[in-house]
């Protein structure tokens, strides 16, 4: 008897042995990370509480998934998410997914994997990507990125009822109702970059100017981009070629310089940050840009908050330009859990992900699919109520992006050099003839043609 | 047999007595004990600098070898010798300015008595100790397009506004400036530790012989600064031609890309323009020209100390 309950060592080599066999034999014991690890760099964003929304959804989805997921929020102060991308596509290692804004995704296209299955499910259920969204996203046919929902926005106008209504006479609201009003369509169609100049010098002459920045940076570079597409005036056009040397974009920059006289003087060194500023201080009656300027000042400002309607860009010759600036999410070839990486981007493009992103930032991101223009948030956010009703781009408006519809490799360098405005600058500020800011900006495209 | 025993090379007894000779040579140890850091650097300096170089010989797509055809291409372009004239105007004029203002604060400094010079020499180091990028920050609201704090005085008192980040003359004027700020501090330490190592009977010489304050400066201070002001004019001017911060957080390089230094310019070009060989070959356009000046200056040094 007690011979039986000693543990001998011959006993202890079986009961190690069978342990081990539980163990190590397959199938394994389904673990909480089961589907292994996922590493996900997303742009950190402006909008507060927006960053802990879509880390509860990527958390969601990795609990059901098994997936051991880690989250970075990359700020692009300082370019810091450019630079992070650009060091892991040298370092051919790093993040699994990475957030890309605008250019970056075509310029790091060969890195990428295709997501060509996961865009033709989403466009199946959300509608079809813009075209500016296809523009960037999709390389010599393959969608090298899904568009993301987070960072993606429009950068129409954002006025002052009060001081529109005032100076210029213009009833923003009539013109572009919140939900379930009337738009008053005869306003619509004369909504105009004519009436757009007009209004600005009223507005100059009752002492609330437009707060337009014409400096280097994205917010200046994206509504003169749109202005240039109002025109039809094309710096390269679809096939490569310079076209700048056009009526249309003489037409547009004799149109900058009536305009530049009623800005306040300093534009031309604005930075993204300058045009927000000068809305919520109560100087400006209207500016150009996502409704985070609106946000801040519902925080900071709230009877300059009350007055602000955003509503779409003036139309041109060639029609109504929303400018956009669609953010991409990309999986890199060196990802270990490719599957798992596409599963997410998946799950962020459902309808439900995707409104609960929207909602998270009070309707600044622009879900990258052109059947989500419905969602509540929308039509509620205020005040004034339906303050952003009008931020989607519905109806008669194309979303574009300056430098297109040049190659990408050559729209990324007339984006990013910031050519436009410096057009502008050289013929208004420099005191240039038109004519030689156009020889300039011919003279530099040439050497955007480099490969 | 003697022959053969020649041949076999030196006694192994003496081969170690060699060895430890050079093992207990000063240089040896100095060497070894530097290694760790010449590693460092080598990994920390020498590596990006040669891949910088190899990356200046690619294609903007990074395929294909293009030897110098990256700065052929430059060469071409006025954007890249307007950026090397602002360049040269930016670092020349401000290293001029921090080596003037450095040596007048290092005298006034050197002359206030030993109680209360501590105070003085910390807060004028202040803003050398302060990160470049914070400190431009706060300049950059003093310049502020729209709510700078200098134009608010200024219409207080009845002076025009100035727009100092959005007209080309005062944006320049405004990096150079706030660079001045920034550097005039080391040359203010440095040529202090100078000043502090010229004997005193010197002066004290010269005073009986009747010289003058200029004639002491000009007899006896510059002479023995020489080498410092070399050195320093030189690391200053190296430093000051990479500068980055400044400009990026003030203007970057507007407008009209009439601020931009090599630096700023080439994290356009390269980082977010992604054309990285193009951006490593503007980086890199000062590397020769500014190798050649150390060379003279650092040449001058060691044929004044073999003098000495």
């Amino acid at each position: 008897m007690t011979s039986s309950n000693r543990f001998t060592r011959r006993r202890f080599l079986a009961t190690t042995a069978a342990a081990s066999a539980v163990t190590l034999t397959p199938p394994f014991i389904r673990s909480a990370r089961a589907a292994g690890k996922l590493s996900v760099g997303f742009w950190d964003h402006w909008v507060p509480g927006a960053n802990d929304t879509l880390t509860k959804i990527c958390n969601e989805w990795a609990a059901k998934e098994k997936v051991d997921i880690k989250i970075d929020y990359i700020t692009s102060q300082g370019n810091k998410n450019v630079l992070t991308i650009v060091s892991e596509a040298q370092a051919k290692s790093g993040h699994d997914i990475l957030q890309f804004p605008a250019w970056q995704t075509a310029d790091h296209a060969k890195d990428l994997v295709p997501v060509d299955d996961i865009m033709a499910a989403a466009m199946k259920k959300n509608g079809n990507a813009p075209e500016v969204v296809e523009y960037l996203g999709k390389v010599d046919g393959h969608w090298a990125a899904i568009p993301a929902t987070t960072g993606s926005q429009l950068k129409g106008p954002c006025g002052r009822i009060d001081l529109l209504q005032k100076y210029a006479g213009l009833d923003v609201v009539k013109m572009y109702p919140g939900a379930g009003g009337k738009p008053d369509k005869a306003l619509q169609d004369q909504w105009t970059w004519d009436t757009f100049l007009s209004a600005a010098e009223k507005c100059h002459k009752g002492g609330n100017p437009f707060g337009l920045g014409f400096g280097q940076t994205s917010d200046a570079v994206d509504w003169v981009g749109a202005l240039f597409h109002a025109y039809g005036a094309q710096l390269v056009d679809a096939k490569g070629n310079i076209t700048v040397k056009s009526d249309a974009v003489k037409q547009v920059l004799e149109y900058t310089q009536r305009l530049v006289k009623v800005l306040p003087p300093d534009v031309f060194a604005w930075d993204d940050a300058s045009n927000n500023k000068y809305l919520i201080s109560g100087q400006g009656s209207l500016i150009m840009n996502p409704p985070s300027a609106w946000l801040v000042a519902r925080r900071d400002n709230m009877k300059i908050a009350e007055q602000c309607w955003t509503f779409p860009s003036p139309k041109g010759a060639k029609g109504r330009f929303a400018p956009g600036l669609p953010f991409f999410w990309g999986i890199w070839k060196w990802s270990k859990n490719v599957p798992a990486a596409k599963s997410l981007l998946a799950h962020l493009s459902e309808r439900s992900s995707i409104e609960r992103l929207v909602t998270a930032s009070s309707g600044y991101d622009m879900p990258g699919f052109s059947g989500l223009r419905d969602f509540k948030v929308w039509a509620e956010e205020g005040p004034p109520k339906g303050s952003v009703y009008n931020y989607p781009p519905r109806a008669d408006q194309t979303v574009s992006i300056a430098g297109s519809p040049a190659p990408v490799r050559i729209s990324n360098q007339i984006y990013n050099q910031a050519t436009m405005t410096k057009m502008v600058a050289k013929c208004t500020q420099g005191g240039e003839s038109i004519d030689k800011a156009i020889g300039w900006a011919a003279s530099e495209l040439e050497g955007f043609m480099r490969v | 047999m003697a022959e053969a025993v020649g041949r076999a090379g030196p006694h192994p007894a003496r081969r170690r007595m060699t060895m430890k000779k050079f093992v207990r040579r000063r240089s040896t140890i100095a060497f070894v004990m530097a290694l760790p850091l010449i590693m460092l650097i080598g990994l920390l300096v020498v590596y990006p600098a040669l891949f910088s170089m190899y990356l200046a010989t690619l294609n903007k797509s990074m395929e294909h070898f293009v030897g110098l055809g990256n700065f052929e291409f430059l060469f071409k372009r006025d954007t890249f010798w307007m950026v090397v004239k602002q360049s040269c105007i930016f670092a020349i004029s401000a290293v001029l300015f921090k080596a003037l203002i450095g040596f007048f604060l290092a005298h006034f400094v050197h002359a206030i008595p030993a109680k209360g010079q501590r105070k003085w020499r910390g807060m004028l180091l202040v803003p050398w100790v302060i990160p470049p990028a914070m400190s431009t920050l706060g300049w950059f609201w003093l310049f502020d397009p729209s709510y700078s704090a200098f134009n608010w005085i200024f219409v207080r008192i009845g002076i025009d506004p100035v727009n100092w980040l959005g007209d080309p003359m005062w944006a320049r004027f405004s990096v150079i400036l706030v660079n001045i700020w920034y550097g005039a501090p080391f040359f203010l330490i440095m040529y202090l530790a100078a000043l502090k190592s010229v004997p005193e009977q010197l002066f004290e010489a010269a005073s009986i012989d009747g010289a003058n304050w200029w004639q002491k400066i000009w007899y006896i201070t510059l002479p023995m600064m020489r080498n410092i002001i070399s050195i320093t004019v030189l690391f200053s001017l190296i430093v000051t031609f990479a500068n980055f911060d400044i400009v990026r957080v003030l203007t970057s390089g507007g407008p009209v890309d009439q601020t931009h230094v090599f630096a700023t310019w080439a994290f356009n070009l390269g980082i977010q323009g992604n054309d990285i060989p193009l951006g490593a070959s503007v980086s890199l356009f000062m590397f020769p020209i500014l190798g050649i000046a150390a060379i003279f200056i650092l040449r001058g040094v060691n044929q004044r100390g073999n003098e000495a």
